[in-house]
């Protein structure tokens, strides 16, 4: 008992991190959702794409042997910036290419072009970076004061990484409800969500909010991928599917369509993982190890969905006339 | 103002509007009269870019404004109030109205802002209110405010007054008529025709995709067809009216 309450800052920790990871990504899902009622499933590979950008542009730098010489208080910020970018672009891309043909068909027809997106931007990014670097399963560098871990207390300490992903997360969590609440913009945004044809009334030109939606949930999604990169090192083309089915169960969690939704089911998913994988074992008296822990989070969050329908905080679309 | 020619709209297969033609004159209400179903909202969203035409021309000041995109129509100056409010439920009354200002860069906003809720003032006391919360006639207000948000010459607006209790339809025809008197071109679309004749210049009315009457209001409100059609008069001769 003494050593599980120890444990509990640590687990804490360990689940922020994740927590926000999810939230993140979770942030493309839901956003989309919102403004047009649709799961993007290609959103993994474009995460994914985030994780991809960061790892060339850091094995460039180390191929060329001047890694070393840049802080990493610089390094970090341009990562994370040419994985938004990339990300986003690509986001706004897929749009353009597989679902805006597709916006007035039936609603399954545009999930199944998702679905070949994902499938096609796996093969594509495993083609070329097979082609480029002879491997697909590739490394993050390890950064200069990335690993080392700060005490807090006895039995918590936490990695300058780990600060590094919390840190940058509620930054960008921050700056997105912002944007979404207090800028002409983000108006825009809320208005196609909840009624694109009066919004249309409005002024507002619905297919560029659209686009807009896919590049900052998109460019979310490649932050995350960076940070995720950076946090656990090992990333392929196939990375992103179980993050991804994570990130969206977190939107449904918190509610689809709803961003502070979004951001509360990731952090809830997160700690629920992370204290799955370290108490489950205790709990059942070792009957169940750490391996159970997405078994028991998520029938917990089945629970929750039970108890709840339209998640944590509630839906917020699907009003329309 | 409008000069609408041959306009044909189809949903699908099916004839909407089967050609008409009409004329809306600067700074007078014009009202469009006509049972359900007749094609009235069709011509509103027809006009606002909602629904593309399928052929004829649809002039604003003599610029062609058929075919374009509605956020292009709002830049022409025409805002649109459409049936059943439309509100943005989960906005406040304020983000509403911010809303309508969508198209603007220029620093008026607050000023028109500040004329709208002289014209309602109900709507500046529930100013950060969230607008799903507001009653059905101040749901209607907030609609109109909105709509003039956007600093229109052309104001469309859609069955105004349906679902509103007597006396607040009095009040948004008095706020139709203060607008006009302010130098917007109003195009209304009402099933209360005796309302929408007592406040327009003139009128046309719309059966089945076709313009079959118009005339000035006045004497349209004297007309027995009229009045037998809309105003809910028994006929005068024994004739089956239908």
């Amino acid at each position: 008992m003494e050593f599980a309450l120890a444990l509990a800052p640590q687990v804490l920790v360990d689940g922020l991190v994740l927590g926000f990871m999810y939230a993140l990504i979770a942030l493309g899902y839901t956003m989309v959702y919102g403004v047009l009622q649709f799961i993007n499933f290609a959103h993994s590979e474009i995460f994914v794409l985030g994780a991809f950008v960061g790892v060339e542009i850091l094995l460039g730098l180390q191929g060329a042997g001047v890694l070393a010489g840049i802080p990493v208080w610089v390094l970090l910020p341009v990562l994370v910036a040419a994985g938004m970018a990339a990300s986003g672009f690509l986001a706004v891309g897929v749009e353009r290419v597989a679902y805006r043909p597709l916006r007035g068909a039936p609603r399954l027809v545009p999930l199944l072009s998702a679905i070949g997106i994902s499938f096609f931007l796996q093969d594509a990014i495993r083609f070329l970076e097979s082609i480029w670097r002879n491997a697909f399963y590739l490394t993050y560098p390890s950064l200069e004061g990335l690993d080392r871990r700060i005490q807090l207390g006895p039995a918590l300490d936490i990695s300058v990484k780990s600060l590094v992903v919390i840190g940058s997360s509620i930054l960008m969590l921050v700056g997105l409800t912002f944007l979404v609440n207090k800028t002409k913009m983000g108006r825009a945004i809320r208005a196609v969500a909840q009624d694109p044809e009066t919004a249309s009334l409005m002024g507002v030109d619905v297919n560029r909010v659209i686009s807009l939606t896919f590049l900052i949930g998109g460019a979310m999604g490649g932050a995350a991928g960076v940070l995720f990169g950076i946090q656990y090192s090992l990333i392929s083309p196939y990375t992103g599917f179980i993050p991804g089915i994570k990130a969206f169960t977190a939107a449904v969690l918190g509610g689809i369509g709803n961003i502070p939704g979004a951001m509360v089911g990731g952090l809830v998913l997160g700690l629920l993982e992370s204290f799955s994988a370290s108490y489950l074992s205790l709990l059942t008296g070792g009957a169940f190890g750490a391996e159970y822990k997405d078994i028991f989070a998520f029938s917990i969050l089945i629970l929750i969905l039970i108890l709840r329908p339209k998640g944590l905080l509630g839906e917020v679309v699907g009003e329309k006339a | 103002m409008l000069e609408i020619e041959d306009l044909h709209v189809h949903y699908g297969s099916i004839p909407a509007l089967r050609g008409i033609s009409l004329f809306i004159p600067r700074g007078e209400v014009v009202a469009l009269l006509g049972s359900n179903g007749a094609g009235k909202s069709t011509t509103l969203k027809t006009i606002s870019g909602l629904l593309k035409p399928k052929q004829g021309t649809m002039r604003l000041n003599g610029e062609r404004i058929d075919g374009l995109p509605p956020y292009a129509v709002v830049q022409k100056g025409v805002s649109h109030v459409p049936e059943g409010r439309r509100i943005f439920n989960r906005m406040t009354v304020r983000e509403n109205l911010e809303m309508g200002a969508y198209t603007r860069r220029d620093g008026e906003i607050a000023r028109d802002m500040e004329r709208v809720f002289e014209l309602f003032p109900r709507l500046a006391e529930r100013c950060n209110q969230v607008a799903g919360t507001l009653s059905g006639g101040e749901q209607q207000m907030l609609a109109i405010g909105r709509a003039l948000m956007s600093n229109p010459s052309l104001l469309l607006m859609d069955e105004p007054s349906l679902g509103l209790a007597p006396r607040l339809v009095e009040m948004i025809f008095r706020v139709i008529e203060e607008i006009r008197s302010r130098g917007t071109t109003i195009f209304l679309v009402e099933q209360n025709a005796l309302m929408a004749l007592s406040v327009a210049r003139m009128a046309y009315v719309l059966e089945t995709g076709q313009i079959v009457g118009s005339g000035e209001a006045a004497v349209l409100l004297r007309d027995p067809k009229v009045r037998q059609a809309y105003l809910g008069e028994p006929p005068e001769s024994a004739e089956n009216p239908g």
